[in-house]
């Protein structure tokens, strides 16, 4: 079984002087380069110095024209690229530069129109924020393309110094979609769980139970094949209430996060305890999974909605102390 | 299996922020460097490899810091190595850069661990809701919460003791001018009227986000004796063990427990408690400091607090723990680690300032990542070992 899993934080950059310069130029439509110790001039310029690794200090302007050192062509260009139609990212040394800056090169679609050698500018976005997307993209000086290309949604607008209006801080958002896939194991146990039961597996040599179930003992080493299946009772062995609200949070606080061990099971997994007050919650009480209403029912754990106390005495210390 | 003596030449961190808007990551981590090179009076010619350390991908949303930060690290030449192991990657990074020169493989070892928090949101990253699963995660704090009461039940400790451990790394972090978090007037009152955060996790008893590095250079034993105080390495040792398997003992991990016997078997030492002059311990919510005293063999099972509650952790006791302040007092987490082990040497070479625990001569430096299963330590010494 699988499903997806999606990701994502706007993560900040702070950019320090060097770079703190070159983006705020940017947005004056200028581009600098660091000049490094043996001459070379850097661009984007380098914060420290590749053979010496001192600070690179002098920063000087290059041109918004230069030539295309290699490239790469993008037949399907992915959401958030900074062209939205068939480009080449290319290897642009800019003329005064002496290395080269990746960008993409907008050729109206047309792969046969790019170059090694090729002479190309840069098209500046309509309203540049001090970003490297300020270059919305490099176009060939001789024939661009008549219309101009299409493109991603400007970045968000940088952050500048408190004493002057250099570009400190950048917002670069971050998304990572995965699939994730769940073992045989544990999709035989999700499986159960939408029929309403719990299904772990027992360990052939150590006879423990798991669940959820692994596939094979992560202390023996060995496979896991007998399958046990579990009652919807068990006990606290240990818990802590979340009082803190955090971003991405799906339950609201104040709730008690609680490791639940199954009668019959070895190992503890953690759930919602409610129907007591959070102050009433104890080491070794007893609980029941309440479940959702059947319709509601999918392979997920989530289909308990939480354990609550069943009112029974709590478990002594002594039978679950090797389970904490 | 014989190794070369290596020895801390010298050390350097940034001051420890929430946020350090005013520099790049690599800025951040050449703070560190300059101040570690300048201590160990080295220049980069005299640095053969580098190894860095940081935190979890998802904390700063960086995958391959060793790419852009190789011309920061004075690295382009030279054998460049990435470490991973969350929490403890600070120590097991040092440890890796210990290595290569306790092999013979390298004269001088430039190593650095950073964290840059303020890009990110640890929280967030550690309560990524898998699917099939309860949401039920609540980042580091929601993690460790229930193992702290676990101990508390097991040990019987009173409940002060918690509040007893953050009042003190706190004072001590106001004698630390790197120190993010330098509250001389807490107490243990106060910490008790602070937010139950996780409970039994109070607010005052959680460490802080920073920004911040750490960076030494370690040398083999001619760089040791050329060098006016170097801290020489004891002993090290490292062990791992699976985040959840039946049975397993979340308050007192075995690989801690391990790793301990082994790092006390390689120094001859028989009485960590009598024979160690001070720890810097991975202290990063206040309980931790009694479980981790008896996972390393400082006190019996169940016994770390009445060390606590007696003061012997404290500056002038028996055995001050995190004299520096610890991670209660800055967590950069990539770096934390190192900064344990660097404040470690530190105490040995003579140099902790005003935090200076007298006569050091032997001093553990500590770190675990994860869930309690990775765990890290070295133990360094103003004398060479025998």
């Amino acid at each position: 079984m699988s499903a997806p899993l999606d990701i994502g934080f706007d993560y900040t950059r702070s950019v320090g002087p060097v770079l703190g310069r070159f983006m705020t130029a940017l947005a004056q439509r200028r581009i600098l380069g660091a000049r490094g110790s043996d001459g070379r001039v850097h661009v984007p310029p380098v914060e420290y110095d590749p053979d010496t690794a001192e600070p690179t200090g002098e920063l000087v302007d290059v041109a918004a024209e230069g030539t295309v050192v290699s490239w790469s062509w993008v037949t399907d260009p992915l959401p958030g690229q900074p062209v939205q139609r068939p480009f080449a990212w290319a290897l642009v040394r800019l003329d005064g530069a002496d290395t080269a800056m990746l960008h993409a090169l907008d050729t109206g679609g047309d792969p046969t129109s790019v170059h090694t050698g090729q002479r190309v500018r840069v098209r500046w976005a309509d309203e540049p924020v001090g970003h490297i997307r300020d270059i919305a993209y490099f176009v060939p000086v001789a024939d661009p393309p008549t219309d101009p290309a299409p493109t991603a949604p400007a970045p968000p607008a940088a952050d500048t110094g408190a004493d002057d209006n250099t570009v400190d801080t950048v917002v670069t958002p971050v998304h990572l979609n995965y699939t994730h896939s769940a073992s045989l194991e544990e999709s035989r146990y999700l499986r159960a769980l939408a029929d309403g039961r719990l299904l772990g597996q027992r360990c052939p040599a150590c006879r423990k139970i798991y669940i959820p179930p692994r596939g094979a003992c992560p202390t023996c080493g060995v496979p896991t094949t007998d399958e046990a299946e579990l009652p919807d009772t068990g006990i606290v062995t240990t818990f802590c209430i979340v009082n803190v609200p955090f971003l991405g949070q799906r339950i609201a606080p104040p709730y008690v996060g609680a490791y639940i061990l199954l009668d019959g099971a070895d190992i503890p997994f953690l759930h919602l305890v409610l129907g007591c007050e959070a102050s009433e919650v104890r080491m070794g009480m007893r609980v029941r999974a309440a479940w959702k209403p059947r319709e509601e029912w999918s392979t997920s754990l989530e289909n308990i909605a939480h354990f609550e106390p069943t009112g029974e005495a709590d478990a002594p210390y002594a039978s679950y102390a090797d389970h904490l | 299996m014989a190794k070369q003596r290596a020895a801390v030449l010298g050390t350097g961190q940034t001051h420890h922020r929430s946020k350090r808007t005013d520099v790049s990551m690599p800025g951040l981590l050449r703070e560190a460097v300059d101040r570690a090179m300048v201590d160990a009076d080295v220049g980069w010619s005299d640095i053969d490899a580098v190894v860095v350390g940081k935190a979890p991908d998802l904390f700063e949303g960086v995958m391959m810091p060793e790419l852009f930060l190789a011309d920061a690290l004075g690295a382009n030449g030279k054998p460049l190595l990435r470490v991973h192991t969350a929490g403890s990657v600070g120590g097991s990074t040092a440890l890796v850069a210990a290595s290569l020169v306790q092999s013979g493989v390298h004269r001088r070892v430039l190593t650095v661990a950073f964290e840059k928090q303020s890009e990110s949101n640890a929280m967030w990253a550690l309560s990524i809701r898998v699917p099939f699963t309860m949401p039920v995660g609540a980042g580091a704090g929601g993690y460790f919460a229930p193992h702290v009461r676990s101990y508390l039940r097991r040990s019987g400790a009173p409940e002060h003791v918690g509040a007893i451990v953050a009042a003190k790394d706190r004072r001590n972090g106001a004698l630390n001018p790197h120190a993010h978090l330098r509250q001389s007037e807490i107490t243990v009152e106060s910490v008790q009227a602070s937010q139950m955060l996780w409970d039994p996790i109070r607010y005052d008893e959680t460490c802080p986000s920073s920004d911040g590095a750490c960076a030494m250079v370690i040398g083999d034993e001619r760089a040791g004796d050329d060098s006016p105080a170097p801290a020489w390495i004891q002993a090290t040792a490292m062990r791992t063990e699976p985040t959840t398997f039946a049975g397993r003992d979340q308050v007192n991990p075995q690989a801690g427990r391990d790793a301990a016997t082994e790092l006390w078997r390689q120094a001859g030492i028989t009485d960590p408690l009598s024979q160690v002059d001070t720890a810097e311990i991975y202290v990063p919510f206040s309980w931790f400091e009694p479980m981790w005293l008896e996972n390393l063999g400082f006190a019996p099972d169940g016994e770390g607090w009445k060390l606590t509650e007696s003061g012997e952790t404290a500056l002038g006791g028996r055995l001050p723990v995190n004299p520096s302040g610890g991670v209660l007092s800055s967590n950069p987490i990539g770096a934390s680690g190192m900064l344990r082990f660097s404040e470690a040497a530190k105490q040995v070479m003579g140099r902790a300032g005003e935090y200076q625990v007298d006569d050091a001569r032997t001093a553990m430096g500590h770190a675990y990542g994860g869930g309690s299963q990775y765990f890290s330590m070295w133990l360094v010494g103003a004398d060479k070992p025998a």
